[in-house]
């Protein structure tokens, strides 16, 4: 080990980056694109972070009229919108780019190129559907867009249309982030990384991008069809010609059910490996933990008309999804097990990843208790639309998704980096975001269940939802500070920070067996691996360091940059953009591009 | 030392399961496609026989001429199986000759669809006379696209070999058209069985 340390230090200095501008947007390094990403998807948290504020300074007195009753509609949808597909996915993908080659031992992802693909045409969708606000027909239906009142008919504006699109161009990009991890997870493991050695954050990408691949087919034929009827006339949703709007609300939550897992389970593959590491323990029960994992995935796929309750599908169809939600609840009741267990006797630190990871298996199990709740229908026929529905999923993906996202930001920040983040702001940020958080959404509860609708635009004084309205707006503006101190310790540490070690948590996997911020190439050569805690026995340790940690009298090979993932992520996005012309032939504008790209990609070696 | 040979291994073909993960992303990658098409399927059956006014399918799918189109993709397949056999045995005339005929089966059949799209909208069936209109054109169109797509794909290889550009050893790049070319057809089987012969 020792020779190949040394050599590592007296050449530190000699292979640098390619820097500017024009690097970054031809960049196939899977850590630029997970860096993109995170970037990408923290900007559009603060655009629906303040699309809520507006929603609930409405809220805030009875019939008040702070915006309009227009504005409202499009504030919720495009914070729902917004959340869900600008912020809690991509956030999510910016930790598969980061973290999964360097926790499997890999290089880069299997299709370097086809992974900046996928981050520009998130960013061109991203940036189209929030254009729509500069032509104020920002959508308008909610984030699920019921049919039939996204029909010509019922919502005339552009606003659908910019739904249709901007939905069906993000979808592109998730189905080829699928296939990218699942092919970089099934074969680019380094030597002896078993599937059941893999640390966990890497086995719920893999669960993770199976649900990406199956669940976004269906909306983009959703999504397809409707378009179908609104560009061209078709009847699918039509009720007068037979259509079905019943069939719109399947084939929505047919996708929208796994979808939540896909928002959830990247956040219990980080606290899964946060856990241990501040345990000094691994992790309890891990093949029960993995395994649960694939059972959330499987059984997600068969729960979707919980969604569905009150539309009078017949006894028989409600009590198979009854039975389907309540057995869901046993694995991820499984996985909050193991992580109490974990904790249980362990060396327990609480450094900021820690506390935001404790503080998920907590509010998330609230939202998960009261999931089972209306996983009944009776009950649910009580709490369907209301702002009890609003408070469960709050509680599940802001206290669960969102807090585990944060928690991976404060734990592998250092590995990003090459800084670790002030703890002080951290602990500030977690506790004025527990406080804010519950604030907001607890008294949600109590209004939901008094009679407050979703989406409703204001509310009489004599229904005394006030209070209940009053707490939550104070607590999503104490929300809303501290994500701005978040913001303010993410620049302060990323210039300031103290220098983090490679491995300054102690931590077991892999990636910590790398300098702190990782070469480009990640790996000098391929390290083999023996267990699932390689950093954990001195052994294996040395082992694995004499090869992470060399310098190679050659730098190995990389892919090269290419900026055609970006110019066909343009023609993917024009060619969409380009069917609200209402002219049949101007998408072909778009197609021919795509062409150029497709060939000129095509014919540019992968290496030069 | 053990991990000296680590470093000195050539791992830059090294996969953990063997295969490319060209093959392995493809398959994954048609495992998307099968639900893609799966729900564009379920779509037509939910609304078969819910059209309110004609024509109704009875009316006017013609089975036997379909029914030669089907016949010319499989064939398509099977040119797709020689044309792959050609490659790996390093032969450029049998490539560009089954290649070819990849490509002429498919234009044969896409012919057909334009035929049957083209009568249909004279008999009176288009996308916005009823549900069967509707999801009857959407299914195939998106079915015919994937086959223009693949035509597209199969030009490319075509010139690529009349250019020697073809060898045994990029036999992979006609296998992975090929995996493509037979999952279009394979999806053509089920849509013909569901949506003309089982009526």
């Amino acid at each position: 080990m020792s020779e190949a340390t040394t050599a590592a230090k007296a050449n530190s200095s000699v292979h640098e980056d390619a820097v500017g501008l024009w690097s970054w947007i031809t960049t196939v390094d899977h850590k630029r694109i997970g860096i993109m990403y995170f970037l990408t998807s923290f900007f559009f948290l603060f655009v629906g972070g303040f699309e809520a504020l507006l929603i609930r300074i409405q809220l805030m007195r009875p019939e008040n009229a702070f915006i309009s009753a227009e504005t409202y509609n499009q504030m919720f949808t495009m914070h729902g919108t917004t959340m869900v597909f600008l912020v809690a996915m991509p956030m999510a993908v910016a930790f598969f780019n980061y973290l999964v080659p360097l926790q499997i031992g890999a290089r880069d992802v299997a299709f370097p190129r086809l992974n900046a693909l996928s981050y520009w045409i998130f960013l061109f969708g991203g940036l189209y559907l929030n254009s729509s606000f500069l032509f104020g027909a920002a959508p308008n239906t909610s984030w699920v867009g019921y049919a039939n009142l996204t029909s010509l008919q019922f919502t005339p504006g552009r606003n659908v249309e910019f739904w249709i699109i901007g939905l069906s161009i993000l979808g592109v990009s998730s189905i080829l982030g699928g296939v990218n991890f699942i092919t970089t997870i099934i074969n680019l493991r380094a030597p002896g990384m078993k599937l059941m050695r893999m640390p966990l954050f890497s086995w719920m990408t893999l669960v993770t991008s199976f649900l990406l691949i199956t669940a976004l087919p269906v909306i983009a034929v959703a999504l397809i069809i409707l378009g179908f009827d609104r560009f061209f006339g078709a009847n699918f949703f039509e009720v007068t010609a037979g259509g079905d709007p019943i069939l719109w609300q399947h084939l929505f939550w047919l996708f929208g059910h796994p979808e939540v897992y896909i928002l959830i389970l990247p956040a219990f593959g980080i606290i899964s490996d946060v856990i241990p590491t501040f345990s000094k323990k691994p992790l309890f029960g891990y093949p029960v933990v993995v395994y649960a994992g694939i059972l959330i995935g499987f059984i997600g796929w068969g729960v979707w008309s919980h969604h569905m309750f009150t539309v009078g599908l017949g006894p028989i169809a409600d009590s198979f999804f009854v039975a389907s939600t309540m057995i869901i609840a046993i694995p991820t009741g499984i996985k909050i097990f193991n992580w109490l267990a974990t904790m249980w006797g362990g060396a327990l630190r609480f450094p900021t990843p820690m506390l935001f990871a404790v503080g998920l298996v907590a509010v998330f199990t609230v939202g998960g208790l009261s999931g089972v709740m209306h996983a009944s229908a009776p009950v649910d026929l009580q709490q369907h639309d209301s702002y009890f529905v609003v408070a469960h999923f709050h509680y599940v993906l802001v206290g669960g998704a969102l807090m585990g996202l944060f928690s991976g930001v404060y734990f592998w920040f250092p590995k990003v980096t090459g800084r670790m983040m002030n703890e002080t702001i951290g602990k500030w940020h977690f506790w004025t975001t527990l406080i804010g958080f519950n604030l907001t959404f607890f008294p949600m509860h109590f209004s939901g269940l008094f009679g407050m609708p979703r989406r409703t635009w204001t509310y009489l004084a004599e229904l005394n939802l006030e209070t209940w309205n009053q707490l939550s707006t104070v607590g999503a503006f104490i929300f809303g500070a501290a994500s701005l101190l978040l913001m303010w310790n993410l620049f302060y540490s990323w210039r300031k920070g103290e220098k983090a070690s490679a491995n300054p948590w102690g931590a077991a996997t892999l990636e910590w067996s790398l300098p702190s911020p990782p070469r480009h190439y990640n790996f000098p050569a391929l390290p083999t691996v023996r267990s699932r805690e390689p950093l954990w026995d001195d052994t294996e340790r040395q082992e694995v360091e004499a090869v992470t940690h060399a310098e190679p009298a050659e730098e190995p090979h990389m892919p090269s940059p290419s900026f055609w993932p970006v110019v066909l992520a343009f023609g993917v996005a024009l060619t969409w953009i380009l069917l609200m012309t209402h002219t049949w032939w101007m998408p072909l504008l778009g197609l021919a591009l795509v062409a150029v790209a497709v060939f000129g990609w095509a014919f540019q070696p992968a290496y030069r | 030392m053990a991990h000296a040979a680590a470093i000195a291994r050539d791992d830059h073909h090294y996969t953990s399961t063997g295969l490319s993960s060209w093959k392995v992303g493809f398959w994954t990658f048609i495992g998307s496609e099968c639900l893609f098409f799966a729900t564009l399927i379920s779509t037509y059956m939910v609304y078969k026989g819910r059209s309110i006014v004609g024509p109704y399918p009875e009316e006017i799918l013609d089975i036997p001429l379909t029914s030669i189109s089907t016949f010319v993709l499989l064939m398509s397949s099977l040119a797709m199986v020689l044309a792959l056999d050609g490659v790996q045995r390093g032969s450029r005339r049998l490539t560009l000759v089954w290649l070819g005929a990849v490509i002429v089966l498919g234009a044969a059949f896409l012919g057909f669809q334009v035929y049957e799209f083209n009568h249909f909208v004279h008999q009176g069936l288009t996308i916005g006379t009823n549900v069967f209109g509707s999801s009857f054109f959407v299914l195939t169109g998106f079915h015919g696209a994937h086959v223009a797509a693949g035509i597209i794909w199969m030009v490319t290889l075509w010139i690529l070999g009349a250019r020697n550009r073809l060898p045994a050893t990029a036999s992979l790049k006609v296998e992975i058209a090929g995996l493509y070319w037979h999952f279009v057809d394979v999806v053509w089987i089920v849509i013909f069985t569901l949506v003309y012969l089982i009526q």
